[in-house]
């Protein structure tokens, strides 16, 4: 789950770790009273979205598409400049790389007062899957694209593995300190920020913390001036606030739904949907859809204990999408029997009036049964006995490759 | 032999009054495997119907372990108090026996809770964690067998084929692909989806390797991190038997995660092109659908003069 780089910085403030003074804004009004409230005489008007790459974006407007702005992240030397900024970021589309070409309406806005700055860098903590530990990385390459400096300048990268029996030592922070080049005041308020922000990451169940770039001022103190976070899902149940802080309108409302209803969407560009169970499987349909020609409208994962509500569910789900053709269900049941999902699949194609071509491949617990169930309804079910065989199936019927 | 679980190992199973567990426990009885008690804090004393016959419950994994010399423990806790259990079943097996192995079923459990718990199982080198979000382990039998898990027993043999996969339904497949052209299973490993695990792909593919029982591999990925990258290449290295694999997620787009918290491609990497392209650098026979890994495992076996 992701969070917008103000409540990031609110959480990092509320952590110890300095940032500058902003003010979140939804209005141009708003955004003018809190450069009047900032007093700064350069102040940052920044888009609020949840994608990187905002700086270098292109705004348009919402409905004609028009060439609004260059820049979705605009340094302000006056009053009548934030209000220009901020009149062509509100309500407008931001496309960045990471957007994809519809881009993203930007509906908040952050208002930070200026700072000097002495020196950009990078720093960033996350989880490290192949040796299992939380990583701390840091880079004196700060505000440039990280994956370019690790492919050009790899040595420029220096990177710290937590213990995390230990925790963050004082040596692993004093050396990443000197590998930055820092001294003096900076290297000490470097060290107190490093504290304060492992702590959150653990503290918050972070799943990653990212400041491009955590910068040196001129007065030598550390200041955290951009802030990616993102949460672990998994460790929802113990942050009850994490609620407030989610932005539903960056999110796909048909996967909140689904994830509501215990399945697991997500919508693709083709014109087959799929209704799987097991995730490892659900990639595996799609991937052989596309082998034999056809396009993936969704990968859908039922779980392990659908019933015949959930696959009702998905199947009004998966037809949500205008685009979908027809449908492959493909389900391997273990502890999930197949005659009871070949009684969802009848119940759910007469109750949703499916007119789309429906191919379905069970197999495992009950297939027989499940089976012989599908032959004897009089719907259109087209049955397959293996995987490919209902990918090439479900591809011919509706009209062939795509 | 088979690697890790014997077919008469002996299991227990945390979370055994739990909805889950119990329904679990009494698939596995029902298959044959020699399940000896489990494990409820606050309900030691009561006992659990399964099958018909009734199981002691304990309040502590040491209690439990003293009690039935148990070989291997299969947990069904919720994920707020899973991470937990692994780490009580991995210090009551070390203290005790030295030994043990640790299955968790659980899906949803936090990441750095995973972490801490991984890095607490590594200090006790005796003790194996399989998971967690994984089907379990089975090594089946000539009848019954050891099921350890969420898997369908019906569907496996006892034979000759190891097969070790991220993914639930997919390893299903894989078995069923296997029987298909006639051949058994040695042992299944399910490691699990989830970024931070306990047993990983290398540490199954050199138990195969040593395994006498195995004589060849099955072995499934998925998109997300490196770890099929790294075992391949240790395989082109270690292992003589013949691998078969498969990899999904080829049409998985980037930054969007597919079901399993691991599955997915950060910054362009561990796309499904990447895993094949090093299994095949390996000299892994791989399959692009699912539905061959049958007929490439027969000519695996055929160029190795194994039928």
């Amino acid at each position: 789950m992701n969070i917008h780089e103000y409540q990031g910085k609110a959480l990092l403030k509320a952590n110890g770790v300095p940032v500058l003074e902003g003010v979140h804004c939804t209005t141009v009004e708003a955004a003018l009273a809190a450069y009047d409230h900032l007093g700064s005489k350069v102040v940052a008007v920044k888009s609020q979205i949840h994608a990187g790459g905002r700086g270098k974006g292109t705004l348009y407007h919402p409905e004609s598409r028009e060439h609004v702005m260059d820049g979705g992240v605009k340094i302000a030397f006056s009053r009548d400049e934030v209000n220009t900024y901020a009149s062509n970021i509100l309500g407008n589309v931001l496309v960045t790389i990471q957007t994809g070409d519809e881009g993203k309406v930007v509906n908040n806005l952050y208002v930070e007062a200026g700072c000097d700055i002495a020196h950009e860098y990078y720093l960033a903590i996350l989880v490290d899957r192949e040796n299992k530990a939380v990583l701390i990385m840091a880079s004196t390459e700060g505000g440039m694209d990280i994956e370019h400096v690790a492919e050009t300048t790899p040595e420029k990268i220096h990177k710290i593995s937590v213990d995390p029996n230990a925790g963050l030592l004082g040596y692993q922070k004093r050396d990443l300190a000197l590998a930055l080049g820092l001294t003096g005041a900076a290297h000490k308020s470097f060290g107190k920020a490093l504290s304060s922000m492992y702590n959150m990451f653990v503290a918050s169940d972070c799943a990653m913390l990212e400041i491009n770039p955590l910068v040196k001022t001129a007065d030598e103190q550390i200041v955290a001036l951009d802030a990616k976070v993102s949460f672990d899902e998994n460790a929802e149940f113990r942050h009850k606030n994490w609620d407030e802080l989610r932005d539903l309108s960056e999110e796909e409302d048909v996967e909140i739904r689904a994830k509501e209803t215990g399945l697991s969407y997500v919508k693709l560009d083709g014109n087959i949907g799929c209704l799987v169970n097991g995730a490892g499987l659900a990639m595996a349909t799609m991937d052989v859809i596309k082998l034999y020609g056809g396009e993936p409208a969704n990968f859908l994962d039922v779980g392990g204990g659908a019933n015949e509500e959930q696959v009702k569910t998905a199947f009004s789900i998966i037809l949500e999408d205008p685009n979908v053709k027809g449908i492959l269900v493909n389900i391997f049941g273990g502890i999930m029997r197949c005659d009871i999902i070949a009684r969802g699949v009848i119940a759910a194609t007469e109750a949703l009036d499916l007119d789309v071509p429906l191919v379905v491949r069970l197999a495992g617990t009950n297939v027989d049964e499940g089976k012989a169930i599908l032959a004897a309804s009089d719907l259109n079910i087209h049955p397959a006995d293996d995987l490919a065989e209902g990918a090439q199936r479900i591809v011919e019927l509706i009209g062939g490759a795509a | 032999m088979a690697i890790w679980i014997e077919e008469d190992a002996k299991v227990l199973v945390q979370g055994i009054t739990g909805k889950q567990g119990q329904f679990h426990a009494d698939k596995m009885v029902e298959y044959g495997t020699q399940i000896v008690g489990g494990c409820t804090p606050g309900k030691g004393g009561q006992s659990v119907d399964l099958q018909g016959k009734a199981f002691p419950v304990w309040d502590s994994m040491f209690e439990a372990i003293e009690a039935t010399d148990a070989d291997a423990t299969v947990i069904y806790v919720p994920p707020p108090f899973a991470a937990e259990a692994i780490m009580e079943a991995a210090d009551a097996f070390d203290s005790i026996k030295g030994e043990g192995v640790v299955v968790c079923i659980t899906e949803g459990i936090p990441t750095l809770d995973m972490v801490k718990a991984v890095a607490f199982v590594e200090n006790r080198p005796g003790v194996r964690l399989i998971g967690p979000n994984c089907p379990g382990i089975i090594t089946p039998g000539d009848g019954g067998g050891a099921k350890i898990g969420i898997m369908p027993g019906h569907i496996h043999a006892k034979g000759r084929i190891g097969i070790v996969s991220k993914s639930g339904t997919l390893t299903y497949e894989a078995v069923a692909q296997t029987m298909s052209i006639d051949e058994g299973q040695s042992t299944c490993v399910g490691i699990g989806g989830d970024p931070v695990n306990g047993t990983g792909f290398i540490e199954c593919l050199a138990a195969f390797e040593a395994d006498e029982q195995t004589e060849a591999i099955v072995m499934i990925g998925e998109i997300g991190g490196n770890a099929e990258q790294e075992a391949a290449a240790w395989a082109k290295e270690h292992v003589t038997k013949p691998i078969v694999g498969f990899v999904a997620g080829a049409t998985a787009p980037p930054g969007k995660r597919m079901g399993h918290a691991g599955a997915i491609i950060s910054g362009g990497k561990g796309t499904a092109e990447e895993k094949f392209a090093a299994f095949e650098a390996a000299g892994i026979a791989c399959a692009k659908d699912p539905s061959e890994l049958g007929a490439v495992l027969l000519e695996s076996l055929k160029a190795a003069g194994l039928r």
